[in-house]
């Protein structure tokens, strides 16, 4: 049974999203698609300063066994990147909700999260 | 679990990284029952060996020495690769790969049908790998002394029987141990003992990594039909030094005389990423293509086999997701028994 922390937000396409106090997000990908994906070995993060529409391709992890794409959750501009992953990618599968988080985000459009699946609704999906 | 031509087969039970990391330093073991296991048998068996297999089965003398070997088309096309052993003048004992087994199977039949010969294949019969510096010792904590006794006896690429076991001394991860061949039905408490013995459960996924660093092709991906041994590092298993026709030898004299455009290289990426199947190439001589690749967890950096021209030599660029990326090209393997090859870093 993976974890899903109640105080996220997610996406069908298994990142999480952390609203943070001053009005950007950390965003992530879950226990569930970590487990799935295996050990990670490689991380390739977005640039701080370029944007994405929500849904976009903007990063790559790489497991030993696949790399595969990670969607921008929502619009709007990387403001930082992970840079511990590219030495120690595997803390997306040691702490995938916390050192293993991929970037930051300042939203161009907050009414974007009211789509986004609740923990209830994103654990449905993830054990379906 | 995923289906492997019929095979429901774990890529990881835990930790692929952790699977790896267990057979370069301690004991491994893989469940490998799809390996198809087929017995020739007759008068003419070595005849026909001869015939069928691009190296020669003449090296082999004493029972239960093993000889790599690749099955060639007309075209010098590779059929399949396996390991025969050498039973008696009367039996040999062929190990197949699980996904050419129907076409495999059928190409013996066919080539067969001129020689005294039967082909035998044993559904029944599991099989389990275990390797690693430790793997043996785990083996021998399980069998009765004087199997034991036999199997200290025996060089790499030998094979032993001991009641309804056969156990060869060989592998496909660049470690030390055996490949089991036993009834179906003592796979299970056999695999049960070993666990208890500290050999740990690993499956495709570092079956694959293992293989790779230890610079072994895998069928489909680093060699078909479409090329030949010549062009897949496998020269070394082709014996044409007399003059024994085997199928397969006129299409090789004859690429040899028009000189190879292609060869069978290792790479190795010299920054950050993920080297893997079909990315493509670029070197001073010309394009080429990776045909596997992976991370290596031994080496921690990317490694690949790659078909590229044959002038190619030193360095080379791969194509990951539109980047040109800097690598080596080097002589496989990358690792044989826990330790880095020379000049691989």
């Amino acid at each position: 049974m993976s974890d899903i922390p109640s105080d996220l937000l997610y996406r069908e396409s298994h990142e999480w999203v952390r609203q943070d106090e001053d009005g950007t997000v950390t965003i992530g990908i879950s226990d569930h698609a970590q487990a799935q994906l295996g050990d990670m070995v490689f991380v390739e993060l977005p640039e701080p300063g370029m944007s994405y529409e929500q849904g976009d391709a903007c990063a790559v992890v790489e497991s030993v066994k696949a790399a595969s794409d990670i969607y921008a959750p929502l619009t709007g501009e990387v403001i930082e990147a992970n840079s511990a992953l590219e030495d120690s990618p595997e803390l997306v599968n040691t702490d995938p909700y916390g050192d293993g988080w991929l970037f930051r985000m300042q939203l161009a459009n907050a009414a974007e999260l009211d789509g986004l699946l609740t923990p209830e609704a994103y654990a449905e999906q993830a054990e379906s | 679990m995923v289906d492997f031509v019929g095979w429901a087969m774990p890529i990881n039970y835990g930790s692929q990284i952790d699977e790896h990391h267990s057979v370069r330093s301690g004991a491994g073991m893989f469940d490998v029952s799809h390996m198809t296991v087929v017995d020739i048998r007759g008068s003419e068996a070595r005849p026909f060996l001869s015939r069928l297999l691009a190296n020669d089965v003449a090296r082999l003398k004493t029972r239960g020495k093993a000889l790599y070997s690749c099955m060639l088309n007309e075209a010098g096309g590779v059929i399949d690769d396996l390991i025969t052993y050498f039973m008696d003048e009367n039996w040999f004992r062929m190990v197949v790969n699980a996904a050419t087994r129907d076409k495999g199977l059928a190409w013996l039949e066919w080539q067969a049908d001129r020689f005294s010969v039967a082909i035998t294949e044993h559904h029944e019969l599991a099989m389990i790998a275990v390797q690693g510096p430790e793997a043996r010792g785990a083996v021998h904590s399980l069998l009765p002394a004087d199997a034991v006794d036999d199997l200290l006896e025996i060089k790499p690429f030998t094979a032993i029987e001991h009641g309804n076991l056969f156990i060869a001394r060989t592998g496909y991860t660049g470690e030390d141990g055996y490949e089991i061949l036993l009834p179906d039905g003592e796979a299970g408490p056999f695999w049960n003992a070993l666990l208890d013995a500290g050999v740990k459960p690993c499956g495709l996924g570092a079956r694959d990594t293992l293989r790779l660093e230890a610079g072994m092709n895998l069928y489909g991906q680093d060699m078909d039909e479409d090329v030949t041994p010549l062009e897949s590092g496998l020269a070394w298993t082709v014996a044409m030094k007399d003059d024994r026709q085997f199928i397969g030898r006129p299409a090789l004299e004859r690429q040899q005389a028009a000189g190879l455009r292609n060869k069978l290289v290792g790479l190795v990426l010299e920054g950050r990423g993920v080297l893997r199947p079909l990315q493509p190439v670029m070197t001073a001589a010309g394009p080429g293509l990776t045909t596997s690749g992976t991370f290596s967890p031994t080496l921690q950096r990317a490694i690949a086999f790659a078909r590229v021209p044959v002038g190619a030599q030193d360095r080379c660029t791969v194509d990951i997701r539109g980047k040109e990326l800097p690598a080596r090209i080097v002589q496989p393997p990358f690792v044989r028994n826990g330790k880095t090859c020379d000049g691989i870093l």
